[in-house]
């Protein structure tokens, strides 16, 4: 199976969960069973030309320009990975159906579960550090999903946020490392990266790199000091703790310095950085392990201290350790999955997951019993288990590392680590499972249904069976460990077995294991001490930190927003024209290249209409009413002036858009208030009045100057009067531009216009379903209503006029490819013949006899006009190439028909819908249910809301 | 008559402005109406202003100078999306007048505690 299918799997998958979750909760389980499954498969039909040493790549230049390619490449790392990734993911997908309650949103769940897969496998396979880095935020986010997964659940949201934020800055670190590694090695695929160790590690910018590298693996994988996370992490649903907390996520650290290993290994640095904060991390995570109460708990601090021990193998750089490390994330991969499902399943079951309310449940759930010691014991490292097998090559590689100058540092520390963690893993078992059965468990305790124990067993079987055989595992994590090499060193010629005499790897191991019993004999008045002892708490510090980064963004920015939008406008209005002032004098300004045209008669009184309008409009805006009519007299004298300037269709279209707002405005101010009353100071309006004077000299000034002068370069203008004609087989060059040289705009706007629609729309539904509703209710009319609702003249003329404007309108769209016209001014048009008729007959009478919802109007609209420019796919012509014909029809002149036409009407339905559910959702607002709207179109209503003296004094 | 377009844009520009500065919503909204208008003929003026020259072309007839279609193409859609835009932003005014019984844009001045809590 190619290797895009097996990234893209997942993510086409993580769509089914969702969509079958009415199906039910097997379906969903199954479907996602199924999905993984198919990729699980895919993955291994690519197994033999792997495990014969190939790589196997697939790739697709992406952004080529920017070296983001879309290459993956499947070697022996890579498949290793992802077979964990993949086949844990099965056994986690099949526990889960049994784990998660009713009441849980499954879908949803294996959604986001199917997501991070997706993320994870594309890691894995990445060839390009560039996507690598796409799927590492991409895991980020989904895990961020999972861990918040429930929300009712506070430690669940603090949790989530806290993995984000402390993943999400590693990653941030990491881009920065990724691009100077991209620079310095000239390409950002890995297969060109890994062949310049040199290059690289001579490079001045090795160490930066590194860092910031090394910070995203860090982060990712709970390194000391940035483990803290991961403990709050286990607020996940077990599933999830254990496929990314054990299994998967906190891998992807690791895996990426494997992956990285041949060019960033083997320096000084990498060496005392990794190794020190891997054997911290390790010996530090063993420690609070033990202490910890929750199950969970513990083996999330156990968890921190094995990625610690794989980090520090990572850290020596000898080929034997890498081989360690390889060996043990199979090993930890398959006895930690499993624990976490055993401790899942006793929450699960006797719903606690304190060790100090358990205790003698080996009778009562001896499946889980087995499963949980096997697991416990393997990473204990007790022989004939895998756990031992790594175990023991770890303390090998600690007894050759010299870390600061000292022989004993590493091998003491390890055994010490060695030995916490060996006697964590007693006491998970002694106290959960051995000892007197008690009789205040929170449920009865027994074992679950084998959906549940199923998958930790079948961990269960690898661990054995490495452990007894462990030549079965050889060749594999030998293979793994030759692609993590490359060509920097060879395989370790060491066989895997149990008994390599006696090396001081197995009295270190002897040690640790004897004082794992003893610690674990003196637990009670260790943990005395334990508790005792005052220790920083991460969280709190965290908190603490984000709450002073928070405080410290406020104290920049509050002063800045105070809230008051007037004064951003005021700010905004100077810093703009100040940046033009600049531009202004710091650049050329040229010579003049036109004459000034003279001004005509009529021009000069356009003119002073406009202005006049204008003007009073500022002075007398306080009355609305009134400055809505002068506004709209400054509109008519704008569509006037382009009719003017030789532009009919821009007169046209601002023409029937005056009349619309006016309307809308008119709604508005149905109820708003009448005055707008005086509130600012004679000082603020003399300062609002300069700068709004200096934005208007600007605007002119600019005008000015370039109305006088002819374009620097050449315009493309010349391009689209040449092919109007030519290529788009329309005369009227405007129209031909909107529906074909710039269709893809106009595609745009109309989606745009649709969106602003249906937000006015979603705006009226929210309000209306609110407190708002009852006001609007009771609202009481600030004006004298009219008694005659639906006046006859009005009501006979606009229904007489509809079929004309409709007449009008079709033929304003048909010739609006030769002539003035087109779609845009057709649905303008047609849409004020619609609003007349609510006007004149009201809401119930039009909306009886209106057959198609606005929404659908403007779908069908963006649907006609996208379907229209996706049938050029068809001819093999990119989306929207528009393509005409011309047709004779006796007795008829030859007309033309353009695929244009057809996108043009797309666009008149998108028009024609997205004005009328503007104005529609406005006038709902002002509808009342006990409101009588007659089906005749004479209603009088005589009676008044109002005392007669009102009227008087509203009329006077 | 370039020179009365340009204060057409100036006039309009510093109106549309000065409503813009002002507390209640319904003046603000007339005052981006004014801006929209300015704009859209500074979009419209960037083909220079040409007498009786539409661009609609004739057919047979050669050597006719157009005036540039290609500003008015841009400027037509900006007129219909103005609208649009107007209209969400009448909505949001009513809205928070209807909800709040308020009809000013400036938040009210808040002591620091307030900010605090919105901000978090």
């Amino acid at each position: 199976m190619s290797l895009f299918l097996i990234v893209a799997l997942p993510f086409l998958g993580a769509l089914l969960p969702g969509l079958m979750y009415q199906a039910g909760r097997a379906a969903c389980a199954g479907i996602t069973f199924t999905v993984t499954l198919s990729a699980f498969i895919g993955l291994w039909t690519n197994a033999p030309a792997v495990f014969a040493g190939e790589v196997v790549t697939v790739g697709v230049d992406w952004l080529p320009l920017l070296g983001l390619n879309f290459n993956l490449m499947l070697d022996g790392l890579g498949f290793f990975f992802a077979m964990l990734i993949l086949g844990i993911g099965l056994l986690i997908i099949a526990y889960a159906r049994f784990y998660l309650s009713r009441s849980d949103n499954m879908g949803e769940f294996f959604t986001y579960l199917l997501l991070f897969q997706g993320a994870m496998v594309g890691i894995v396979l990445s060839d390009n550090i560039l996507l690598l880095l796409v799927f590492w935020e991409l895991t980020s986010l989904s895990s961020f999903l999972l861990i918040g997964y429930w929300k009712h659940l506070p430690e669940g949201r603090q949790g989530a946020r806290m993995a984000l934020t402390v993943t999400g800055m590693g990653g941030l670190a990491m881009i920065g490392g990724m691009l100077i590694l991209g620079q310095i090695a000239g390409s950002y695929d890995l297969s060109v990266i890994l062949q310049n160790r040199d290059l690289i590690q001579e490079s001045p910018y090795y160490v930066p790199a590194l860092l910031l590298i090394l910070l995203g693996c860090f982060t990712k994988s709970a390194q000391f000091p940035f483990h803290f996370w991961l403990p709050h992490a286990m607020a996940a649903p077990t599933p999830v703790s254990a496929y990314l907390h054990s299994a998967t996520m906190v891998k992807a650290g690791i895996f990426l310095m494997a992956r990285m290993w041949p060019v960033l290994s083997g320096t000084p640095e990498w060496f005392v950085i990794v190794t020190t904060a891997g054997l911290i991390t390790m010996v530090l995570g063993a420690v609070i392990a033990l202490f910890k109460h929750d199950l969970k708990a513990l083996l999330a601090f156990s968890t921190v201290s094995h990625l610690g021990l794989i980090t520090m193998l990572l850290g020596t750089g000898t080929a034997f350790g890498a081989m360690a490390a390889m060996f043990h994330i199979l090993n930890h991969a398959t006895f930690k999955a499993a624990l976490f499902m055993s401790a899942g399943i006793i929450d699960h079951e006797t719903h606690t997951r304190d060790i100090r309310r358990l205790g003698g449940l080996r009778h009562l759930m001896p499946i889980t019993f087995a499963i949980a010691t096997l697991g416990a014991l393997s990473m204990a490292g007790i022989p004939l288990l895998n756990g031992f097998l790594s175990k023991e090559m770890m303390l090998e590689e600690a007894h050759h590392t010299v870390l600061f100058g000292s022989h004993w540092l590493v091998p003491v520390m390890a055994t010490v680590g060695s030995l916490f963690s060996a006697a964590y893993c007693f006491r998970l078992i002694s106290h959960t499972f051995l000892g007197p059965k008690r009789d205040d468990y929170p449920a009865k305790p027994h074992d679950p249904g084998p959906g549940m124990w199923l998958p930790p067993a079948i961990l269960i079987v690898p661990v054995i069976l490495i452990g007894v055989a462990p030549f079965l595992a050889e060749p594999f994590v030998k293979m793994v460990t030759a692609s993590v090499l490359g060509e920097t060193a060879e395989v370790p010629k060491a066989y895997f077995k149990i008994w390599h005499g006696l090396v001081p790897a197995l009295w270190m191991s002897i040690i640790a294991t004897v004082g794992g019993l003893i610690l674990l004999m003196l637990y009670k008045p260790l943990l005395k001490v334990w508790d005792n002892t005052p220790r920083p708490e991460a969280k709190i510090i965290f908190e603490a930190l984000v709450e002073s980064i928070v405080s410290l963004a406020q104290k920049l920015v509050l002063p800045l927003h105070n809230g008051s939008f007037s004064r951003y406008a005021a700010i905004g209005t100077v810093a703009i024209v100040g940046a033009g002032y600049y531009a202004w004098i710091t650049g050329t300004v040229g010579e003049p290249t036109r004459q000034m045209q003279p001004a005509m008669g009529v021009v000069i009184a356009g003119w002073l209409m406009l202005v006049s309008a204008t003007i009073g409009l500022v002075f007398l805006h306080r009355n609305r009413l009134f400055a809505l009519i002068l506004m709209g007299i400054a509109g008519l004298m704008v569509s006037v002036g382009f009719v003017f300037f030789s532009a009919p269709d821009l007169a046209m279209t601002q023409f029937t858009v005056e009349g619309v707002t006016i309307v809308l405005l008119l709604l508005a101010l149905n109820f708003l208030p009448n005055r707008t009353p005086i509130e600012s100071s004679s000082l603020q309006r003399g300062r609002d009045a300069v700068i709004a004077v200096l934005g208007g000299l600007a605007a002119m000034g600019l005008s000015y100057h370039y109305l006088l002068r002819d374009a620097v370069l050449p315009t493309i203008s010349a391009f689209h009067i040449d092919n109007s004609y030519k290529g788009g087989g329309g005369t009227n060059m405007v129209n031909v531009i909107l529906v074909d040289f710039r269709g893809f705009d106009t595609y745009g706007e109309i989606i745009v216009l649709g969106i602003a629609a249906l937000l006015i729309y979603a705006l009226t539904e929210a309000l209306l379903s609110g407190p708002v509703r009852a006001r609007l209710l009771n609202r009481k009319a600030d004006q004298p209503r009219a008694g005659d609702m639906h006046p006859m003249m009005m009501v006979v003329l606009t229904r007489v006029m509809m079929p004309i404007v409709m007449l009008v309108g079709f033929y304003i769209f048909l010739r609006g490819h030769n002539d003035p016209g087109g779609g845009f001014i057709a649905g303008l048009v047609v849409s004020i013949g619609v609003v007349m008729q609510y006007m004149a007959s009201g809401f119930n009478w039009t909306t009886a006899r209106l057959r198609y919802p606005y929404h659908g109007i403007i779908g069908a609209g963006v649907l006609v006009a996208g379907l229209t420019g996706i049938g050029s796919w068809f001819v093999s012509k990119p989306f929207l190439t528009s393509d005409f014909t011309y047709v004779r029809i006796p007795p008829f002149n030859e007309f033309e028909l353009a695929t244009a036409a057809l996108f043009d009407v797309g666009v008149f339905l998108a028009v024609v819908g997205a004005v009328m559910l503007t104005l529609e959702s406005l006038s709902r607002l002002a509808r009342r249910q006990d409101m009588p709207d007659s089906e005749h179109p004479m209603d009088i209503d005589p009676s008044r809301e109002d005392e007669p003296g009102d009227l008087a004094k509203g009329e006077a | 008559m370039e020179l009365l377009v340009a204060s057409a844009i100036g006039v309009l520009t510093a109106a549309g402005l000065y409503l813009v500065f002002r507390m209640r919503t319904f003046p603000v909204i007339l005052g981006i109406s004014l801006l929209t208008y300015a704009v859209n003929i500074f979009l419209f003026a960037s083909g220079r202003l040409t007498i009786g020259a539409p661009p609609i072309l004739q057919k047979g007839v050669e050597g006719i100078t157009y005036t540039d279609p290609l500003p008015q193409a841009l400027v037509l859609t900006a007129i219909v999306i103005s609208f649009g835009m107007t209209a969400v932003v009448v909505m949001i005014a009513l809205g928070a007048y209807l909800g709040g019984d308020d009809d000013t844009v400036n938040d009210a001045p808040k002591d620091d505690a307030a900010r605090q809590e919105d901000a978090t």
